[in-house]
């Protein structure tokens, strides 16, 4: 019950994904291009986003507790440092070269295409990387007296 | 590459994007974040972690196959860059993500709907990074 509700939850998603041009790579680019073929539907897509979760959250976040576990597992850092903001920025970068970014290219996988695998196999050697990385520097911290 | 302005198409998609991310909260009290999804799934932790976030990712690439079934097209995918720029890009996406701890979907819906400041400070930074590497590649240097 819990893995089907949360496939269909998966769904949704997907299905907001496709409809919305995030999968598409060039409607994404086109929308930061104000300078050539700008396209402004992703403001939609973030508007439509922002407002339904924005209610939504308000509504769920005050019970006890989710359906499905114990607590809400809500990120508590409030630390804003140069790891969040050059994580952020490369982002934008990798995100303005190839078109994709993570929420839009694990629908796209959906259409069997073989530039979404592509990209989407290059993320997570990505993810790996840079967990490794950090790994790296978590036991260098922890060698030191 | 022209693209149509799709207003009411991509408001629709922004609004179930939304519900989404409501649901998986009401159900499971998590955030919907898409690089969580798929970090947790290649992480070590306990196996219950991996199966709904194994789920949430199949129903996330359902999603194109039930939009054909629906409308009887499959959702438009144009891919403006070469296969270099792909896997370069995947690969810098991959990295800011992790460090950045979130994307889009994370930073972008659900954290700036929390009025999460680093959120917001992210979701700002990734679009300024963003458009001023389009207007590089597209005006400047005219990939």
């Amino acid at each position: 019950m819990k893995l089907l509700s949360t496939y269909l939850i998966g769904l949704i998603f997907g299905i907001g994904i496709s409809i919305s041009g995030m999968a598409n790579p060039a409607k994404v680019l086109n929308f930061f291009d104000f300078a050539g073929t700008w396209d402004p539907s992703l403001a939609f897509v973030m508007g439509g986003g922002l407002v339904v979760t924005f209610i939504g959250y308000r509504l769920v976040l005050p019970r006890r507790g989710p359906i499905f576990g114990t607590g809400f597992q809500l990120p508590t850092s409030r630390v804003i440092d140069a790891r969040l903001i050059g994580g952020s920025a490369l982002f934008g970068v990798g995100w303005g070269i190839a078109g994709f970014c993570p929420g839009g290219a694990l629908p796209a996988l959906g259409t069997g295409r073989w530039e979404v695998l592509l990209f989407v196999a290059a993320m997570v050697v990505g993810i790996w990387l840079a967990k490794f990385l950090q790994s790296l520097g978590v036991a260098s911290a922890a060698a030191k007296p | 590459m022209e693209t149509v302005f799709t207003p009411w198409q991509s408001l629709g998609g922004g609004a179930l994007i939304g519900l989404a991310a409501t649901l998986l909260m009401l159900s499971l009290g998590r955030i919907f974040g898409a690089t969580g999804v798929l970090a947790g799934l290649f992480s070590v932790g306990p196996s219950e972690d991996r199966m709904w976030r194994l789920a949430l990712l199949l129903g996330m690439i359902s999603g194109p196959l039930a939009v054909l079934l629906l409308s009887g097209q499959m959702p438009v995918v144009q891919v403006p860059g070469s296969a270099f720029m792909l896997a370069l890009g995947g690969l810098i996406v991959g990295v800011g993500v992790t460090y950045g701890s979130g994307c889009t979907s994370g930073h972008g819906i659900c954290g700036m709907a929390r009025l999460s400041p680093r959120s917001i400070v992210a979701t700002v930074v990734f679009m300024i990074a963003m458009a001023a590497t389009v207007f590089i590649m597209r005006h400047v240097i005219g990939v």
